[in-house]
C-alpha cells in the first residue's frame, strides 16, 4: 500500500483541483464534478451494474479469450516456421495500422448489434500485443540451452514444452498486461458505435441527453473492470512465475 | 591411484571436420586420432579459437564429422546425442527450475526407470545441495549452479562426462575448491572425464594425460602425461617436475599469441 501512497496524493490533488473547477465553471453537462459523478454512480447502480456491465463484460471475456487462442497460435505458427512468419507478420503490423473507429461501423453493419460486432473491435485491438511478444518469448529461447537439450537427446516436443514454452511466459505475460486494458477500451469502443445495452453504449445515451455525469459514471465502472483485470493478471503471472520472486 | 583398465571410453578414427560455408569450409580436424580409457580424466588445453569445443561439439553430436567414425565404449556411434553427459561453460540451469528439477532433467528426457529418480536425493547430499533442493538458480552461489550442472551432466547416465571450461566464470578460491571436489567425485563415481580449459595450472592438477592443442587443422594432439599421484591434493601442484611442465607448456603457447 505504501508503493500506491504517493499516486493515491496525487489523484486526490487532481480530484480537488476538479471538483473546485467545476464549481467554478458550473455546467455540469460538460464538466461534471467528481462528486455529482459519484453520486450518479450511487443512483445508477443497479442499472450500471446489473443490467449493462454483464454484457460488456462478455465482450471483453470472449473478445480476450479468442485474441488469447489465436494470438498464441500464431506466435506458436510463426515460431516453428520462417516462411509463416515472413507470411504472417507484415500482415501483423499491417493490422494495426487500420483505424478501427472508421471500420467499426461496417462490422455494426456486417453483424447488426449483435455481440460480435463488438468482439471483432475487441480482438483486432488485444491480439497484437499478444502475438508479438508471445513471439518475442519464444524467440527469446537461449540457443545453448536449445543445444544442450540436443546433447541430452531431447525430441522435438519435449523442446518445445520444458524449454520453449517455459522460456516464452514472461514476455506473454507482458502482452497480457498490455492486452487486459485495450480489451476495455476495444469492448467500450464497439458498444459506442452500434448496440442495445452495454456501459459505452450508456456513456454514449447519456451523451445525447447532455448528462454530464451519466457519461462519466459508466466510464468510471470501465476504468475499475480494466484495473481488476489488470490485478489479476499480475497475479497470475506471480503465481506462475514464482520462480521470479526475491 | 585408481585403476584403469584398458577398455576404451572414447575413440575417434580418422576424424575429418569443417565447418560448411560458401567457400567451402575450413579444415579444423584431419585425419584425427584419438583415444582416452575408461575412466581416465583427460584435459585438452589450446588457445581460444583453436578448435577445442568443436571436439566436444563432435562428440555430443552437435556437429557432424565429415569423414572417420567415432567410438563411445568401444562402438561406433552415428547418433550421439542423449549419449554422453556434457556440462557446459556456463551453468546453463533453467531459472525457472529448482535445483532438484534441473539436475533431474535427462532423467525426465528418458522416462528412465525409477531407480534413476531414487538416486536423485543421495546424489543431491553427495554434491552438497542438501536443503538446497527447491532452490531456484538465482539463489546459489557460483560453485553451487556448477555443481548442480555437473550433477545434471552425471544423471544423463553415461560413463563419459565432457566438462567444457567449467571453472572458468568462478572466482580463484573458489576454483581451487571445485578442482579438488570435481576430483573427490570423479573417483567415487568410476567416470571418465574429457575437460576443456585454457588453464595450464588446472590442467595439470586435474589430468592424467593432457592433450595440446597447437595448430589448426591438426591431426594428432601432443599428449602430455602428469607425473603425479592420485589422490592429489592442490599443494602437489607445486612439485618441481610439475613446474617444469608448466613452464614448458607456457613457453609453447608463448610463440602462438
Amino acid at each position: 500500500m505504501k508503493n500506491y501512497l504517493y499516486s493515491i496524493i496525487l489523484i486526490t490533488v487532481f480530484l480537488m483541483i476538479w471538483e473546485a473547477g467545476a464549481r467554478f465553471v458550473h455546467a455540469s453537462f460538460i464538466l461534471p464534478a467528481p462528486t455529482e459523478i459519484a453520486i450518479k454512480l450511487w443512483e445508477l447502480k443497479a442499472e450500471l451494474l446489473l443490467y449493462h456491465l454483464p454484457v460488456t463484460l462478455a465482450v471483453i471475456a470472449i473478445g480476450l479469450g479468442i485474441s488469447l487462442v489465436l494470438g498464441v497460435i500464431l506466435a506458436i505458427s510463426m515460431n516453428i516456421s520462417e516462411t509463416l512468419e515472413k507470411a504472417i507478420y507484415p500482415i501483423l503490423i499491417t493490422s494495426q495500422t487500420i483505424p478501427i473507429i472508421a471500420l467499426a461501423p461496417i462490422f455494426v453493419l456486417w453483424f447488426g448489434y449483435s455481440i460480435w460486432s463488438k468482439v471483432i473491435v475487441t480482438i483486432i485491438i488485444t491480439f497484437f500485443p499478444i502475438t508479438v511478444s508471445t513471439f518475442d518469448g519464444f524467440r527469446s529461447t537461449s540457443k545453448e540451452l536449445k543445444e544442450l537439450f540436443q546433447t541430452l537427446g531431447a525430441s522435438k516436443r519435449q523442446l518445445f514444452f520444458k524449454l520453449e514454452v517455459p522460456s516464452a511466459l514472461p514476455s506473454f505475460f507482458s502482452g497480457l498486461k498490455v492486452a487486459v486494458p485495450m480489451s476495455v477500451i476495444g469492448a467500450a469502443i464497439g458498444e459506442w458505435l452500434g448496440a442495445q445495452a452495454g456501459l459505452g453504449y450508456f456513456s454514449r445515451r447519456m451523451m445525447t441527453q447532455f448528462n454530464g455525469a451519466g457519461v462519466f459514471a459508466p466510464i468510471v465502472v470501465l476504468s475499475l473492470i480494466g484495473i481488476l483485470l489488470f490485478i489479476t493478471v499480475v497475479l497470475l503471472e506471480k503465481y506462475i512465475l514464482k520462480w521470479r520472486r526475491s | 591411484m585408481r585403476e584403469q583398465n584398458q577398455k576404451l571410453a572414447l575413440q575417434f578414427k580418422n576424424v575429418d571436420f569443417h565447418y560448411k560455408n560458401d567457400a567451402g569450409g575450413i579444415p579444423i580436424l584431419k585425419n584425427m586420432n584419438l583415444s582416452v580409457a575408461d575412466g581416465e580424466f583427460v584435459s585438452i588445453i589450446g588457445a581460444s579459437g583453436s578448435g577445442k569445443s568443436t571436439i566436444f561439439r563432435l562428440i555430443v553430436g552437435l556437429e557432424e564429422q565429415t569423414g572417420g567414425s567415432i567410438y563411445l565404449n568401444e562402438k561406433r556411434v552415428t547418433d550421439r546425442s542423449g549419449k554422453v553427459g556434457y556440462m557446459p561453460q556456463q551453468d546453463l540451469l533453467m531459472p525457472w527450475r529448482t535445483v532438484q528439477q534441473n539436475a533431474a532433467l535427462p532423467l525426465e528426457l528418458h522416462k528412465e526407470s525409477r531407480l534413476g529418480r531414487r538416486a536423485v536425493p543421495d546424489l543431491l547430499e553427495a554434491f552438497g545441495l542438501k536443503g538446497y533442493e527447491d532452490k531456484y538458480p538465482h539463489e546459489l552461489s557460483g560453485g553451487m549452479r556448477q555443481r548442480v550442472s555437473f550433477l545434471r551432466a552425471t544423471l544423463s547416465g553415461s560413463n563419459v562426462l565432457l566438462l567444457d571450461e567449467p571453472f572458468s566464470a568462478l572466482d580463484a578460491m573458489t576454483r581451487l575448491f571445485m578442482q579438488e571436489w570435481l576430483l573427490e567425485q570423479w573417483e567415487e563415481q568410476q567416470s571418465t572425464i574429457l575437460f576443456i580449459t585454457h588453464d595450464i595450472s588446472e590442467a595439470l592438477f586435474l589430468s592424467d594425460r593432457i592433450f595440446v592443442i597447437t595448430d589448426t587443422p591438426f591431426t594428432t594432439l601432443k599428449e602430455i602425461e602428469v607425473p603425479l599421484e592420485r589422490p592429489r591434493r592442490q599443494q602437489d601442484s607445486d612439485k618441481k617436475e610439475v613446474m617444469k611442465l608448466k613452464n614448458n607448456l607456457l613457453e609453447q603457447f608463448r610463440m602462438r599469441v
